[in-house]
């Protein structure tokens, strides 16, 4: 057959929650080339981000994506503090081990839930369930300790907005306990079933060479055997006075990026445990005032991958420029080269390989139809903008 | 007359959809317990059908007139196989030779209507579907055959349902013998490829193809293929249960065997993830068929 049949996946598509456009080229079974179409979840959060003062832009930021509600606040306040010379400058003892806490919690909920997602993706609604039932403790030690199961507003510019109570940590301690039980099942199943094998390995694979060529970063590179994790290169928290393993695999598959998800859990648990049990006494906050001038970058390790957010400050209280790049938008891309050979069945499972979040990569982009070239970019906006401005203006008569 | 109401009522149309839409109702409930949900209240089914009855029906624009047809083709064949069934169970006498041929071939049919009511309606996905689902009948087919030539070598080569029931007494079940057991395994996979269960609902597979050979469907034609769903629910522990389990027709019995086999199906769909098609193809054509013609060979020497 060389017939070409276009199957679309998206805009609205049982397979994924968020809006997305795949159009997956197809002869018979096989897939012979995909588009990808995003942008239909634009919301202006960093043109938001710039009306607002630095103690609000947190809010707004962990506001981007639900799952990663962590790395994003975090992301941006490392950003703010390098305007210092970076988080150890100003942030006290206590709130750095707490930060790491959150955001190892955040990891964890994160990886189950793309866990059971992917046994959701292959038909295998059991594993779903499961891995979404287990999911359920974090997120109760999340309302816990922070008072939300997301959005958990911990983040702020100089330390942390709320403790860790004494009487939290044993709960803390007693719900890891009991979800490394539950991480071993999953392994078990995971490794052992025949079925899911036959699925997932030698399928979507990514080689070395493609993910450097693609940029691809997180566990999705991880599992090509590419060694980069931000908490390893450029530490953040206390990632650096801890235990633990950069979980690397070789295949490319996805099966290897599921084992590279899977052992992350554990060794986020064992993070979390180390940070526990070092949790010195003192401060949570340094109460900044002032924000110099000048540039600044943070970045974080989501549980997608790098996650950058870059600050302008002008000495004012508000960023005259903030810029995010989520770690979606690197990995998106990567399908085009993951799912282009492989059959129909395989392609949902690939493109839902690198754990898109959608929310997270969306950024405004106008294409011209025919020719798929940029005609908007920044400046036309804010022309387009004051134009509409004006109009309202005028209609309402001012 | 008799036989019209033995097709309408009992045990035709209106007993075997209700007991199929409970056995529905049974597969959905434990498959909630087994992934920790609470499950439907048993009426479901029932509400979901009716539901579907005062939904709009929409026919693509270019549909042939079989999209509306087909449907009801497999409802009708899936009825008919019921009425025999239970026909030889409860009136032995009033079956006819080589009723088990007829019930055979009447129990492709649903997959042919439903291959031939997707690729009327147009729809690449649908398509899709109606290739898959035409792959699987070609590969589930040969190891059912071979699965109930086995049963048949071992009743003396008797192709009438009544003769088989009679061939197995209370405790010497074909299942009890070496070559049963094989074949009775290889008829379960089967008959799950056949109702499209679990890790063979590849052709609707819904994070892949949306819903794939039903995608088209709306309101009241739909509702007709989630009867035939339904009713294979129904009809093929029935079916596997006269072939396999034996003799013993009272009516507790009866419904435990049932049970038995529903729970089987239900197990082997909530511990494996969906195959890909060729997959699945491989699955039946090696992983099956040998062990169907080991059955056979087996019968042949009398283990």
């Amino acid at each position: 057959m060389s017939h070409k049949v276009i199957v679309p996946i998206g805009p609205y598509h049982p397979l994924q929650e968020e809006p997305e456009f795949f159009q997956l080229y197809v002869e018979g079974e096989k897939v012979v080339d995909i588009d990808i179409i995003i942008g239909y979840n634009h919301r202006g959060i960093e043109k938001l981000a710039e009306s607002k003062h630095f103690d609000q832009v947190p809010y707004l930021v962990e506001r981007i994506c639900g799952i990663c509600s962590s790395s994003h606040p975090y992301a941006y306040v490392l950003a703010v503090e390098d305007l210092f010379g970076g988080e150890k400058n100003v942030v006290p003892e206590r709130a750095l081990y707490i930060r790491t806490i959150i955001d190892e919690l955040q990891r964890i909920h994160s990886h189950l839930l793309w866990l059971g997602l992917a046994g959701h993706f292959i038909g295998y609604n059991t594993v779903w369930m499961w891995a979404w039932k287990y999911r359920e403790p974090v997120l109760d030690c999340f309302e816990m300790v922070t008072g939300n199961r997301n959005n958990y507003a911990m983040y702020k510019v100089g330390g942390v907005r709320r403790d860790i109570k004494d009487e939290d940590i044993p709960v803390l301690k007693k719900t890891l306990d009991e979800l490394v039980p539950a991480l071993d099942m999953f392994k078990g199943a995971v490794m052992d079933d025949p079925v899911i094998q036959a699925r997932l390995k030698k399928i979507g694979v990514l080689t070395r060479q493609q993910v450097i060529d693609w940029c691809v970063v997180g566990p999705t590179a991880r599992a090509s055997g590419v060694n980069i994790d931000i908490r390893r290169d450029e530490p953040y928290g206390v990632a650096d006075r801890i235990d633990w393993n950069v979980i690397v695999e070789k295949e490319g598959d996805i099966f290897a990026k599921t084992v590279v998800r899977i052992m992350e859990m554990y060794e986020s648990v064992s993070m979390i445990r180390q940070s526990l049990e070092k949790l010195p006494r003192g401060e949570i906050d340094s109460n900044i005032k002032d924000i110099p001038p000048g540039e600044g970058i943070g970045r974080v390790e989501a549980p997608r991958g790098e996650c950058i957010h870059y600050i302008k400050s002008d000495g004012t209280n508000r960023p005259i420029r903030h810029k995010i790049r989520a770690p979606s938008f690197m990995n998106v891309a990567s399908d085009k080269v993951a799912a282009v050979g492989g059959t129909i069945s395989d392609a949902t499972i690939t493109l839902a390989a690198v754990d898109p979040c959608y929310c997270c990569t969306e950024r405004v982009t106008v294409l011209e139809k025919s020719t798929n070239k940029k005609i908007l970019n920044g400046w036309d906006l804010i022309r387009l903008s004051q134009e509409k401005t004006q109009k309202l203006k005028e209609g309402l008569g001012v | 007359m008799k036989l019209l109401f033995n097709f309408l009522i009992f045990p035709g149309f209106l007993f075997s959809v209700i007991v199929g839409l409970m056995a529905c109702w049974v597969d959905r409930k434990v498959s909630a317990r087994l992934q920790w949900r609470v499950g439907p209240p048993w009426y479901q089914n029932f509400v979901d059908i009716i539901k579907l009855w005062g939904k709009e029906t929409i026919v693509p624009e270019d549909a042939k007139v079989t999209f509306l047809f087909a449907p009801y083709i497999g409802l009708l064949s899936l009825v008919l196989v019921a009425t025999i069934l239970g026909r030889a169970l409860i009136w032995p006498q009033s079956g006819f030779s080589a009723d088990l041929i007829v019930v055979f071939y009447l129990l492709a049919i649903p997959a042919i209507s439903l291959i031939i009511g997707s690729s009327s309606s147009r729809n690449p996905l649908a398509s899709v579907g109606a290739s898959r689902e035409m792959k699987l009948v070609l590969s589930y087919e040969l190891p059912f055959i071979l699965s109930i030539i086995a049963v048949i070598i071992k009743s003396g080569g008797a192709i009438q349902l009544e003769t088989i029931l009679n061939s197995q007494s209370l405790f010497k079940s074909h299942i009890a013998s070496l070559s049963g057991t094989l074949a009775f395994a290889v008829a379960i996979f089967c008959a799950m490829g056949k109702s499209g269960l679990g890790p063979f609902e590849i052709s609707e597979a819904e994070q892949e193809i949306m819903g794939g050979t039903l995608i088209e469907y709306s309101g009241v034609p739909l509702s007709v293929f989630k009867l035939n769903k339904a009713l294979m629910l129904y009809v093929m522990p029935v079916f596997l249960t006269m072939l396999f389990l034996g003799k013993d027709l009272s009516p507790v019995f009866m419904s435990l065997k049932f049970v038995m086999i529903l729970v089987i199906f239900i197990l082997v769909k909530n511990t494996n993830p969906r195959m890909r098609i060729d997959q699945a193809m491989r699955f039946f054509w090696i992983y099956m068929t040998i062990p169907a013609v080991l059955a056979v060979a087996l019968a042949v020497f009398g283990l």
